[in-house]
């Protein structure tokens, strides 16, 4: 089939930018033409959202240009984004949830009578129309909160094509929704793309493409690495270029496994909120699990979980074989169990503490003597052995959190868990945004406390990083564990088709 | 150390930041000190008259008191609103239980002292609970309270002054003590209310400073969830730092109550707005996790100096209460200005 001639509705031209320490987009080149449906696929962090966020105008590129119609545009902030006709759909909707659907859809537009009184019948009105136009059913008059998602999210594309959007990004817009609903919104991508939209699709789930997307991109570290019309790429081809990332970290040798080697962990039928639907799995003493998934696939509940930072709904978690019923934190550090978060200053630090009273905040039993009376020799004499041992670079321990950088602030967070070792470690992307050589002072420092006898369970983004670093890869998806690869089963794509196909038989 | 670049640049950095910390504590001296010469030369001496100066003491300590507890609530980024109205409620159930106790001298100052601790504890507790349980604003709960307790401080007074018929109270209320630090100052004394309030301060600040509950308290003011994931009970800090607040509101009170001999509903009127600002001013952040009881000392008394200086030199009241507020603004302000410029 020829490629259909149609002028690029919007192109975006050699888009860079860079972050401290990472390049996010390296030249990117992308164009979405009228009528069509634009996949944008690629791993966690390969730059979707970042060229997206430049799109919407919410970050600047540092080099590149944008053209919209043959014209060279700057989209310096969302207004000029929406003058232009581009909107997004996140997976956060941006919907009032105590307004009804009709003022919603006319939020920032409302058609207003002579003195400015809002004109809800006008409103209502226009809404209806947009609804309509979509062939949906949505009850205006209600609150947008008590709408299921699969309704807010036809809400927000009613908002779109009110505001007469060209240009339509969707980030994710099946993950939470049902089979039928999954159908329902194809069937309104396909209207908008007869009236002429041109529609990104962002998607983690590669086996709906070919039923929505007409062409894909893939996106690899920052650079388009291929693409094409969806019909001639197939999905394993599709995988092998979103994965092919080369070695770019030296990953310590792990000692071998113990087979005798007792259980720490068990998990067994763990459920939590929506996101934990039914999870086990065991640890053993010396082992590193990787546990491997997409984001927003539940691996982040299950630690928490575990952890009893959000306290299970259902299902049993066992230390050293003994179940445990913790109502939360204090009874699973109690316990043993260390859980070092992913966003370290929102959970991991109290920023305005400094280094020595972060580290001894899980512990401060440790260093109490009578009346309650803190032991400040000792946790100076403590605090200051872990920042040697861990090689945090600071000129004293009384250095406020804030003030280090990004790798040094991971390193105090795993210091707290480290005065008193607990028998289970459970670590949350624990190098997101740290320096390559910090990166390797934490992989060491993970390999060692596996080696002392305890259990890691290691949540990461970063293929090649739960590839090197684990003994046994667990790989959840939607909620629930797709498949547990053994150290030399484990393959990029075998880990990334079970992370993203429902059957994982890529 | 120092012996990479990166150690050099970040010991260069602290070495810096020590040098304007002490820079800073040299602004603020000499502007104290140009203050202190002006107030002297406008009230013509009288300020810097030693009795004055114990005369300013003494009428901060029910303020300062009051905001040793508020300072701990406000350190967990929490507010107590209740304080003024506790005050009146215990004065008025301390004068009740000065009345019906069968004890004399100091056995029945402590046994009064005793029922209003547990008053103004369970008022704390209360002002908690539906905070720790139910994540409501403690602006709400403490607002609340603040409206249950004056009218209910007025229910058991039928809304007139109790008087107490006891005279235990009188050393607390008006005597002196330390004489002989006082003949150095040519006065008879420093008033007993004033040592108490001494104590409360130095109490209050060793807990902050140095035990672990004072450190679990500015992690949660710091980072609610940090806190919670390093195993803080949260709960039980939370609420204990309201039952702190109303105990604090217990001892003011019975201060109060020595004084004018008699618990009166009326008392503590518009205390919390008061208190709040002598916190504040004292440079603890309303978003919680830090500040300090010395801060909040200093605080209290440069409103008192405030206060005692306009009288002194016959500012009328009503005109008193804007240069406070507006002293309260431009405090506020020049903190903030001053953490732009430093950080």
């Amino acid at each position: 089939m020829p490629e259909p001639v149609a002028a690029p509705l919007l192109e975006m031209r050699g888009i860079s930018k860079s972050f401290p320490g990472v390049r996010a987009l390296d030249g990117v080149s992308f164009e979405i033409r009228a009528g069509e449906v634009h996949a944008l696929v690629g791993e966690n962090g390969a730059g979707k959202s970042t060229l997206m966020k430049i799109l919407a105008g919410a970050q600047p590129a540092d080099a590149g240009e944008i053209v919209i119609d043959g014209k060279a545009v700057q989209i310096a902030g969302p207004r000029d984004a929406e003058r232009y006709g581009i909107a997004m759909i996140y997976q956060e909707f941006n919907l009032v949830p105590q307004l009804d659907v009709a003022a919603n859809v006319m939020l920032g537009r409302e058609p207003v009578r002579a003195g400015g009184w809002l004109d809800g019948g006008a409103a209502r009105a226009v809404a209806a129309a947009a609804v309509k136009q979509l062939g949906l059913e949505l009850p205006l008059t209600r609150p947008v909160g008590r709408l299921a998602v699969a309704q807010q999210q036809m809400v927000e594309i009613a908002k779109a094509l009110v505001r007469k959007a060209r240009v339509l990004v969707m980030d994710e817009p099946t993950a939470a929704l049902t089979d039928r609903e999954i159908d329902h919104l194809f069937e309104t991508i396909r209207v908008l793309r007869e009236r002429g939209v041109g529609i990104v699709y962002i998607s983690h789930r590669l086996e709906e493409l070919p039923r929505i997307a007409d062409r894909i991109t893939v996106l690899r570290d920052g650079r388009v690495v291929g693409g094409g019309r969806v019909a001639e790429l197939p999905q394993h081809e599709m995988i092998r270029l979103m994965v092919g990332r080369e070695m770019d970290q030296y990953y310590p040798s792990l000692p071998p496994l113990d087979p005798t080697a007792p259980v720490v962990l068990s998990v067994r039928d763990l459920r939590s909120g929506n996101a934990v639907r039914g999870v086990s799995f065991e640890a053993h003493a010396g082992e590193i699990l990787g546990m491997a998934g997409l984001v927003g696939a539940g691996r982040t509940e299950i630690v928490r979980a575990i952890a009893a930072a959000d306290v299970p709904s259902g299902g049993e978690v066992l230390i050293d074989g003994k179940p445990l019923h913790a109502r939360g934190p204090r009874d699973t550090i109690a316990a043993g169990i260390a859980l070092v978060t992913e966003d370290r200053k929102g959970q991991g630090l109290v920023l305005d503490m400094s280094i020595r009273e972060n580290v001894s905040l899980p512990h401060l039993e440790l260093f109490s003597r009578r009346f309650g009376f803190v032991d400040r020799v000792g946790e100076r004499r403590a605090t200051r052995g872990l920042v040697q041992e861990l090689r945090i670079r600071t000129p004293s321990i009384e250095q406020r959190a804030r003030n280090l950088s990004g790798g040094n602030q991971q390193k105090v967070v795993l210091a707290k868990w480290l005065t008193e070792r607990a028998r289970l470690f459970l670590f949350d992307e624990p190098t997101r945004g740290i320096d390559v050589g910090a990166k390797s002072e934490i992989y060491e420092l993970m390999v060692e406390l596996s080696k002392q006898g305890a259990a890691v369970v290691m949540v990461s983004s970063e293929l090649p990083e739960v590839l090197g670093m684990s003994h046994r890869i667990v790989v959840v998806r939607d909620g629930t564990i797709a498949g547990v690869l053994t150290r030399e089963e484990a393959t990029r794509e075998r880990v990334m088709s079970l992370a993203t196909t429902a059957h994982g038989a890529a | 150390m120092g012996t990479t670049i990166d150690g050099k640049a970040i010991e260069q950095r602290a070495r810096s930041a020590a040098v304007r910390a002490w820079i800073r504590y040299a602004v603020v001296a000499a502007v104290l000190v140009v203050l202190l010469a002006l107030v002297a030369y406008f009230t013509r001496g009288a300020f810097l008259d030693p009795g004055n100066l114990i005369n300013v003491l003494r009428q901060i300590t029910y303020n300062a008191i009051l905001a040793a507890g508020q300072t701990f609530v406000i350190i967990t980024a929490g507010i107590d609103l209740s304080v003024g109205s506790l005050v009146s409620l215990c004065g008025v159930v301390m004068a009740m239980a000065a009345n019906a106790l069968p004890f004399h001298g100091v056995a029945l100052v402590a046994a009064v002292l005793v029922v209003g601790a547990l008053v103004g504890g369970f008022a704390g507790f209360v002002n908690a609970l539906p905070v720790v349980r139910l994540g409501l604003p403690p602006f709400i709960t403490t607002l609340a309270m603040m409206l249950m307790a004056r009218g209910l401080a007025y229910k058991l007074s039928h809304g007139r002054p109790i008087p107490v018929n006891s005279d235990a109270f009188n050393t607390i209320g008006i005597g002196f003590t330390l004489q002989g630090l006082g003949h150095l100052f040519k006065l008879p004394g420093i008033p007993v209310a004033v040592l108490w309030m001494a104590v409360v301060l130095i109490v209050s600040g060793v807990v902050l400073a140095r035990t672990r509950f004072g450190r679990y308290v500015y992690a949660i003011g710091g980072n609610i969830e940090a806190a919670r994931l390093a195993g803080i009970p949260n709960r039980r800090v939370i609420t204990a730092v309201y039952v702190i607040s109303g105990i604090c509101a217990a001892i003011a009170s019975l201060l109060l109550m020595a004084r004018f001999q008699s618990g009166s509903p009326q008392t503590g009127f518009g205390f919390e707005l008061t208190v709040i600002a002598a916190v504040v001013v004292g440079g603890t952040s309303l978003f919680g996790g830090s500040g300090t009881i010395a801060g909040t000392f200093v605080g209290a008394l440069l409103i008192g100096v405030l206060n005692n200086v306009m009288n002194l030199a016959n500012v009328e009241s009503y005109t008193q209460d804007i240069a406070l507020g507006a002293v309260i603004l431009l405090a506020l302000i020049l903190d903030q200005v001053r953490k732009r410029i430093w950080s």
